[in-house]
């Protein structure tokens, strides 16, 4: 193992650059500094605090509080997906659709790669189990969003199409079709790119990590093909679930397309 | 009554926010018009006919209520065509389950066959309200709801319009038709309503608006 622990020091000189940053933006007057000091305060009282909270937690190694932990990982990525969408449906449901398509393909996701493939030992351990679910929900929660927005803009913009077709007898499912897919595949299409440039253009966060930690780039490559192949896996079947259920929501019994059931448009 | 005697669409109550509860009878072959400002309620009333809004009340096809059958089947054969049209494609054949039956329809209203080759996006509103006649006339309705169904053509285009409209209801066919123009809703209609606040009122023979 070669690797090199990180002194406060070290990390003070890299935010060096922030604060030159900051003074850039004062000097041109973009009027970011202060947004850009504040962010990088956040991100790091956010991550020390992630990094105690972890400590704490592989050191527990309890499968009740791993659970807690997932659960309240999922609520953030709930909130973060609802936070994206322009357009909203009434009450709980704009909340419940996301996080419960994410929870399902979160949950499912990962005690499939934990059990299977991971192996670790006891299945929960923490150490695997929370990075593993947090990398699955952060690429979920792109997917999950960009598909319900997809889908709730084009059920708008698409409107007198659809009932255009309901009129002359269409079943919803007919109607809605295309403007389910193209949800479909706005939920997609990020994992799907983000697959084929994987290494060519970028190399992975998780790869790098590995390596910078002194694993070998063989071990790394094929941890992170793992997790490639788990992401691309929950990103799917939350996106397929979360746009299913909201285009059910959208329809009715009597398979007329429920607009209504939308808040206004936020600004 | 209307010409025919058989009761085609019976509707109890219906009821919806923006429509007072109101009854309404229409015959087989007969075409009543439903005249009124802007707003007043007609295009909600015709929606909820054919269950494309929440509504409530009792309405009938020759005798099957509306609930007991499923809502693509009560639109098939109650169609209605909305002042202006959807379109799901980039090509108007796109349009037809079988182009070559429009076709024929198409020349009647005095379009060309060629325009199933042609791209919605071009289309003026008069071809386009033609179209969607047509693609309405091929479901084979037995009840037609129609939302200024000329408001965008010529008089000449609108005198064939009417005519295959006269021709459908001599089938038996009975239609409500929402018009701003007395004088097609004193040609075309033997009953004839006024629309004003959500409020469907009857008017005396030979009313206009």
């Amino acid at each position: 193992m070669i690797f090199i622990t990180l002194s406060y020091w070290d990390i003070a000189i890299a935010g060096l650059l922030l604060i030159f940053n900051a003074g850039l933006s004062m000097a041109f007057q973009l009027g970011l500094g202060q947004r850009l000091l504040i962010a990088a305060t956040r991100m790091v009282v956010q991550l020390t605090m992630v990094g105690l909270v972890l400590k704490a937690l592989f050191a527990l190694a309890s499968p009740l509080l791993t659970a807690l932990a997932a659960f309240v990982m999922v609520l953030f990525a709930g909130r973060e997906a609802m936070a994206r969408q322009d357009r909203r449906f009434e009450g709980y449901w704009s909340y419940g659709i996301g996080t419960s398509a994410m929870m399902s393909a979160g949950l499912i996701v990962t005690v499939f790669g934990l059990t299977t493939q991971i192996h670790a030992d006891p299945w929960y351990n923490p150490r695997f189990a929370l990075p593993i679910l947090g990398m699955i929900l952060g690429n979920t929660m792109n997917g999950v969003s960009l598909g319900l927005e997809r889908l709730v803009s084009g059920a708008v913009l698409s409107r007198n199409a659809i009932e255009a077709q309901l009129m002359l007898g269409a079943d919803i499912g007919e109607a809605m079709r295309g403007v389910r897919r193209d949800a479909m595949r706005a939920g997609l299409i990020p994992t799907i790119n983000g697959m084929a440039a994987a290494g060519l253009v970028s190399l992975p966060g998780m790869m790098t990590g590995q390596i910078l930690a002194g694993v070998e780039p063989v071990e790394a490559v094929k941890y992170q093909i793992l997790i490639m192949f788990l992401i691309g896996g929950g990103t799917g079947f939350g996106t397929f679930v979360a746009v299913i259920a909201a285009s059910r929501r959208l329809t009715d019994a009597r398979q007329r397309l429920r607009l209504d059931r939308l808040q206004a448009k936020s600004e | 009554m209307g010409l025919g005697e058989r009761l085609v669409l019976k509707i109890r109550h219906l009821e919806r926010p923006g429509i007072a509860p109101l009854d309404l009878d229409l015959a087989e072959g007969e075409c009543i018009a439903i005249g009124g400002p802007s707003g007043a309620g007609k295009s909600l009333l015709l929606r909820s006919i054919v269950d494309l809004d929440p509504n409530e009340g009792d309405v009938s096809l020759e005798g099957r209520a509306r609930d007991a059958m499923p809502a693509p089947e009560w639109r098939h054969r109650i169609v209605y065509v909305p002042a202006e049209a959807g379109w799901w494609a980039d090509r108007v054949a796109s349009h037809f389950d079988d182009p070559a039956l429009a076709a024929p329809l198409m020349v009647r209203l005095g379009l060309t066959a060629d325009a199933l080759d042609w791209q919605v996006a071009r289309l003026s509103t008069g071809e386009k309200q033609r179209l969607a006649m047509v693609r309405a006339f091929l479901t084979a309705p037995r009840v037609m709801l129609l939302d200024e169904p000329t408001s965008g053509l010529d008089p000449e285009a609108t005198a064939k319009v009417e005519a295959l409209l006269h021709e459908r209801r001599r089938e038996g066919v009975a239609m409500m038709l929402v018009t701003h123009d007395a004088d097609q809703a004193a040609r075309m209609a033997s009953r004839h309503f006024q629309m004003a606040a959500g409020v469907l009122k009857a008017m005396g023979p030979g009313a206009g608006s």
